[in-house]
């Protein structure tokens, strides 16, 4: 059943791997400052970074914006629908049943998928004359310049967004209103725009991933859904609500998935990540840095 | 000494509006059950036939998740029955049989360990299992693999749970399921059983500390479900004759299902049925319509119609009746 592959194959794929980590960190992060902040998950969240491979598909496709130049226009965008989003939808089920909480994100993702379909087609899309573009070679072997520039890139999103989560005035409001609602109301904190803006920098941060990955990703209706598993189970694996142990699980994840793929076989790989993810959870079900 | 006799009046006054209203609603449930069962002798368009046929199915599969209230994607359990039955030659009913226990077997062993989790963790890792049991079926061979399985035809009868020249067996089997399906649940509703799954379902902790074993009573409601799913789906496999993993283990399916229960009314005995006798002719509808376009316009009325339920009514339609019937 295992297939050792040579140790060149190894490196690289372990190579790739935490490349590919490094990106699933920050769709992650996005999805655990939400939670954190009001114990809700978001099961848009695929359907959100879909978006923001769309957004940078169109620049390309209508202005010829390049994907590393539309960045900022996707964040931007991914901003506002999920600011949208807190003040149309969650606002109004923060305080309803579970049931409630879970299946108005669960109606949203499939609004936004099939509304995808509805308006541009499932045609599967691509940009396809990026500035960043083929092989570059790292620690002796060969990975994708765009998928190390995502990677990179994603990294450094990431620790901005820590950086501004912990060193900013906002940003300790921000962690305020997670920890103790009532308390932060009392101390003069806007908990309203507070919820508000977790909402618009958790969309941004796949704002950010997406306009990467729409570099050298396909770009259709349903890419989300696969992006937002992985994201589900590096976020439990993590811990609900902690921004420092996505980036762990991301890297964790984007490994075992390699070496799922490599070992058992490339139909498998996924299937690693999710047996992972259920151990994990049953063993520790706070996650690795969890609090909850 | 005044005082007895106007409360008494009121007692029997409340006591025969009651029963006025419990005749009422035996009478209006004789009607249903003579209307469908008139059903296919009045109207006898085969596509309206089959359209009641997934009514029935899809009311029958979400009120079994709806005894469950939870988010498994169990429908991949009911593909055991078929495959039984396929491999070593048995006979549907053998088959249909065999699938109960294995899918109750089935949803223990993966119920056990889940239910430990609490709310977003457990229905996180019901997806996770989703997903690995497809990615199991579509690379597994002994069950079709990606190609699916084909029934092979055989001659009509009771036996074999195949009818060609007329399709009425298929709809009565299933009215009977689905008929089963409400009685056991309205049984449920009212023993202890029901008020334990309420009781679990408001607050776990809560629950516990009364003394109610709470895994247990998950393990039953799940092992119910189970049983029921895995019944609807042999009939889905007779009916159709073909399965393959993307028609049946996908997560669109289960969203199906619950998405009725959910519009419908949560915990309720009429909301899946409610729910699914609006939803299936809809998608139809839908289908009909921009067929054939790939718009899936259906889907995007489905998400719209999950995310304003869950907003504004998330006691769904049968709710709102309550509500407004209630004197």
């Amino acid at each position: 059943m295992l297939t050792i592959p040579p140790p060149d194959v190894l490196v690289q794929g372990i190579l790739s791997g935490i490349l590919m980590g490094f990106v699933y960190a920050l769709i992650a992060a996005g999805l655990s400052l939400i939670f954190g902040l009001m114990e809700i998950v978001n099961f848009a969240h695929g359907e959100f970074l879909m978006l923001a491979m769309y957004t940078t598909f169109w620049a390309y496709a209508l202005f010829g914006l390049d994907p590393l130049v539309s960045v900022p226009l996707s964040a931007g965008v991914l901003f506002l629908v999920g600011w949208l989003t807190y003040r149309g939808i969650i606002r109004r089920i923060l305080g309803g049943p579970m049931l409630a909480q879970i299946f108005a994100t669960f109606g949203l993702a499939i609004f936004l998928r099939a509304g995808a379909q509805f308006l541009w087609t499932p045609d599967f899309r691509q940009v396809t004359r990026a500035w960043v573009q083929g092989p570059v070679r790292m620690l002796g072997v060969s990975v994708g310049l765009p998928q190390a520039v995502a990677s990179v890139a994603c990294l450094v999103a990431f620790g901005a967004l820590y950086w501004f989560i912990t060193r900013t005035e906002t940003g300790v409001a921000l962690e305020a209103t997670a920890q103790d609602r009532q308390a932060a109301e009392l101390m003069g904190i806007n908990t309203e725009r507070m919820f508000a803006l977790g909402w618009g920098i958790g969309a941004a941060c796949v704002g950010i991933a997406g306009a990467f990955l729409a570099n050298f990703f396909y770009v259709f209706p349903h890419v989300g859904s696969l992006f937002a598993l992985i994201a589900y189970v590096t976020v439990a694996l993590g811990g609900f609500g902690s921004i420092p142990g996505s980036l762990v699980a991301g890297v964790i994840i984007g490994v075992i998935e390699v070496l799922g793929g490599l070992l058992i076989a490339p139909a498998f790989k996924y299937v690693a990540v999710f047996v992972l993810y259920l151990v994990v959870v049953l063993l520790r079900p706070q996650g690795l840095f969890g609090k909850f | 000494m005044g005082t007895g006799e106007p409360v008494t009046a009121v007692k029997a006054q409340e006591g025969t509006r009651a029963s006025v209203r419990r005749v009422w609603g035996m009478g209006l449930l004789a009607v249903m059950l003579l209307a469908t069962l008139a059903f296919p002798w009045v109207d006898r368009l085969p596509y309206h036939r089959d359209l009641v046929i997934r009514v029935f199915l899809y009311a029958m599969l979400a009120q079994a998740w709806n005894i469950l209230a939870g988010y498994c994607g169990q429908i991949s359990l009911a593909y055991a029955s078929s495959v039984l039955q396929m491999r070593w030659g048995w006979n549907p009913w053998v088959g249909l049989g065999a699938g109960i226990p294995v899918a109750v077997a089935l949803s223990m062993a993966i119920g056990y360990p889940c239910f430990r989790l609490r709310g977003h963790y457990f229905a996180i890792a019901t997806i996770a299992i989703g997903e690995i049991v497809q990615t199991l079926a579509i690379n597994w061979d002994f069950i079709g693999g990606a190609r699916g399985l084909t029934l092979p035809f055989q001659k009509d009868s009771l036996l074999a749970f195949q009818f060609h020249t007329s399709k009425y067996p298929y709809y009565y089997i299933v009215l009977a399921l689905l008929i089963l399906c409400l009685l056991v649940s309205w049984r449920i509703e009212r023993t202890r059983l029901g008020y334990y799954f309420r009781a679990i379902r408001e607050d776990p902790e809560a629950a516990q500390s009364v003394g109610i074993p709470i895994t247990r009573y998950k393990l039953i409601a799940m092992a119910v479900s189970a049983a029921f799913v895995s019944a609807g789906g042999s009939f889905y496999a007779q009916y159709v004759l073909y399965l393959d993993p993307d028609s049946v283990l996908p997560l669109s399916l289960s969203i199906l299902i619950c998405l009725l229960a959910v519009v419908g009314g949560v915990g309720t005995l009429w909301g899946p049925l409610v729910g699914a006798a609006l939803l299936i002719p809809l998608s139809e509808f839908t289908r009909i319509q921009f067929g054939g376009t790939g718009r899936a316009v259906d889907l995007l009325i489905y998400g719209a119609l999950l995310t304003l339920v869950a907003v504004f009514q998330p006691a769904g339609l049968v709710g709102l009746l309550g509500r407004r019937g209630r004197p």
